[in-house]
């Protein structure tokens, strides 16, 4: 009479919670896990039986009395039948969130037990130098957007001499669309600092930050209860799993800044101070936090690293498209019938994502635009779909991957107004270092307002170009030097709304 | 209510902040987070004492609270809501709902009912994109918001 119901935020958010305890009280013994990315299925609660685990959901708290008179507690009422078996988990290939949704995430035994620490085990018994090829060698690039490849940056750290060398782990996750890593820290936190401990020995670093935004306090609860666990067995601390390596992880929390999920702004931030971009170079990787040798990766980029150290970087490199090897941890938001989390090999077209696995609107009208990669990421039509998901084809499509986010509008949307809000976003969060970003982005705003109003229209959409123009030349970060992105693919792609 | 905490509770709470993150480095922040998490916010009386405190000028200080949208430098009501003006939220009406919230509150945006119960903030994505309109109350997560469910969960955190 083992249930499994997810403690994940977003499954909290639809009732997860008077699920699990109505559930105790009828007797079952509830472990709380993480999700397993069909949201639009939360609460969904899974029954151990003898074949595996069978799914019923969603489930609100007034099924709960009936689901359990018709035999739920031993999975004979009719449900979803068995999770594993769903065309939704058959159709991933699941890697980094291969444990989410199915351990219990405060647990480090249901953690090892599942294969967790196999990658790490692997790497404490190669050179460091040699846990850097490997890492090269399996073409995992950075998820947090500019896709750099990691083993590159590692090897830059690990060449740098310092007494003193940092990891830290850029969990500020402010795209919105974007809660993979939010998924992830909550579902798996031990991954991450695994996957952290790994970076660390590769690079020879001592100490580590996860930077995670005050917008996840479960987030930040999750990994602080795991940082605990694993400093108990010996998996952080002064010899990790009795290695002699000596490597410990402190969780930090943002505060309400979306720029501090730019790198060198997220430093500046972790050193105490306003997240203003720094410029580039000095690089992070040789003077990054305090000024020492720091690897600055995403949560993804870190939590991939443990299965390719586990399996092997050939298997990892197996996968994917082009120069966009592995998989990719993608996430369906918005007006979207079947939303949530999915992780399959690069190469999978967008249409497919949103069609097959998102099921189309939830609105079930048209879909009419979908946001590719986050705020900064651009707007694309449906005659689009079947881009495939590569960082490459994005690019010479005008578009990026970023961080796997796909934001779906049906044919309600006016994509004026979504041009305005990407502006109205860059003038709310810009750091205020450039002018071009940070008076440009105001000036567009009142533009597209006119625009909107009818004013002198053709004048006013020549002025936004050049606005679009001194912002992507003129700006020191991507926040400026992107947000034109979204305003020009809208007006490109969906013209008609400008007018 | 008044505005500004008297000078003595704040002197005690900066020193066990301070004293809580000893050792830790460049911990402004987490000092920071952890006053407003006593005080409810960051009173302007505490930024001389910090910077005393840690050796820091009051500009930079001030510089950083006022940086973060977090950190407030007045009280906020007992309770907040943060609605998600985010793409994903606005897919699935999300500016209606935050529409519905000021004018059912009586607020505008960053507002405190006048009793002093709800504060209405503007959040730009609470990682619930799947299953928006997303709003926080406090530390709570919402998914599929409906003008009448914030309408009772207001009701509930008053
Ligand atoms: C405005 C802006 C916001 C960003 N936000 C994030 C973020 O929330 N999370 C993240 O991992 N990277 C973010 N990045 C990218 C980081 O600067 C950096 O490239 C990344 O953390 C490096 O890690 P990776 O190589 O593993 O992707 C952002 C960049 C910009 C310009
Ligand atoms: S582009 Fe904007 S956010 Fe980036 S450094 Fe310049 S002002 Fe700051
Ligand atoms: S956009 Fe609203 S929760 Fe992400």
């Amino acid at each position: 009479m083992k249930v499994f119901v997810p403690k994940d935020s977003a499954a909290v958010s639809v009732g997860a919670d008077e699920v699990a305890e109505l559930l105790a009280r009828a007797g079952a013994q509830v472990v709380r896990t993480g999700s397993r990315g069909m949201l639009w299925l939360e609460p969904l609660v899974e029954v151990e039986t003898d074949a595996g685990r069978v799914g019923y959901g969603p489930v609100a708290p007034e099924d709960v009395d009936g689901l359990v008179a018709a035999g739920m507690l031993d999975g004979t009422a009719p449900g979803l039948g068995l999770v594993e078996d769903l065309p939704w988990m058959r159709a991933q290939q699941r890697l980094t969130f291969v444990r989410v949704g199915v351990v219990d995430p405060a647990d480090p035994a249901d953690h090892e037990r599942h294969g967790g620490l196999d990658g790490l085990r692997a790497a404490l018994g190669m050179d460091p130098a040699d846990v850097v090829t490997a890492v090269t060698d399996s073409g995992l690039r950075g998820r947090g957007g500019a896709g750099f490849p990691t083993g590159v940056k590692w090897k830059t750290v690990a060449d740098a001499e310092s007494e003193l060398k940092f990891v830290c782990c850029n969990a500020d996750e402010g795209d919105s669309g974007t809660f993979a890593d939010r998924m992830l820290m909550e579902g798996d936190p031990f991954t991450l600092l695994t996957g952290m401990t790994i970076a660390a020995y590769a690079v020879g670093a001592s100490e580590g930050y996860v930077y995670v935004r005050s917008e996840y306090p479960d987030a930040v609860a999750a990994l602080r209860t795991a940082i605990v666990a694993a400093r108990g067995q010996g998996w952080l601390g002064e010899s990790v799993l009795g290695s002699g390596f000596a490597f410990d992880v402190h969780v930090r929390v943002g505060a309400g800044a979306y720029i501090c999920g730019e790198e060198t702004s997220m430093l500046e931030s972790l050193e105490g101070k306003r997240g203003t971009v720094r410029p580039k170079p000095p690089i992070p990787a040789l003077e990054g936090l305090f000024g020492h040798p720091t690897v600055v990766n995403n949560v993804l980029s870190l939590a991939s690293v443990p299965t390719i150290l586990a399996d092997g970087a050939e298997a990892y490199a197996a996968l994917g498209v082009g120069r966009s090897r592995g998989t990719q941890v993608f996430q369906l938001g918005g007006n979207i019938a079947r939303g949530g989390v999915l992780e399959t090999a690069f190469g999978i077209s967008l249409g497919e994502l949103v069609e097959t696995f998102g099921g189309g609107t939830l609105s079930g009208r048209p879909v009419r635009a979908v946001q590719v990669g986050g705020p900064l990421g651009a707007y694309l039509p449906v005659e689009q779909f079947d881009l495939p998901m590569d960082y490459e084809a994005f690019a010479a499509s005008g578009a990026m991957v970023g961080h796997g986010g796909i934001v779906v509008f049906d044919d309600t949307v006016d994509m004026s107004s979504m041009a305005r809000f990407a502006m109205e976003f860059c003038a709310e969060e810009s750091c205020g270092r450039c002018t071009p970003c940070r008076i440009g982005a105001v000036r567009g705003v009142e533009t597209i307002d006119r625009i909107r109003a009818g004013e002198d229209r053709e004048a006013n959409l020549v002025l936004l170009e050049d606005l679009c123009e001194l912002m992507t030349d003129g700006s020191l970060c991507a926040m400026g030097g992107l947000t034109p992105l979204p305003v020009r693919s809208a007006i490109t792609h969906f013209g008609e709304d400008f007018r | 209510m008044s505005i500004e905490a008297p000078p003595g509770p704040v002197d005690e709470v900066v020193s066990r902040a301070v004293e809580a993150h000893r050792g830790s480095r460049g911990a402004l922040l987490p000092i920071l987070h952890a006053v407003q998490e006593e005080l409810g916010h960051v009173p302007p009386s505490v930024v001389p004492v910090l910077a005393g405190r840690l050796n820091l000028s009051t500009a930079e200080v001030h510089g950083v609270v006022t940086f973060y949208r977090d950190f407030r430098t007045t009280p906020p009501g007992r309770v907040t809501v943060r609605v998600c003006r985010a793409e994903a939220c606005r897919a699935v009406g999300g500016e209606a709902l935050m529409e519905h919230a000021a004018a059912s509150l009586g607020v505008t945006r960053g507002g405190t009912t006048p009793d002093g119960a709800v504060t209405l903030d503007e959040v730009f994505c609470l990682g619930n994109c799947a299953l928006g309109p997303a709003v926080q109350v406090g530390d709570r997560l919402h998914g599929r918001v409906t003008p009448a469910r914030l309408d009772a969960l207001i009701g509930q955190g008053r």
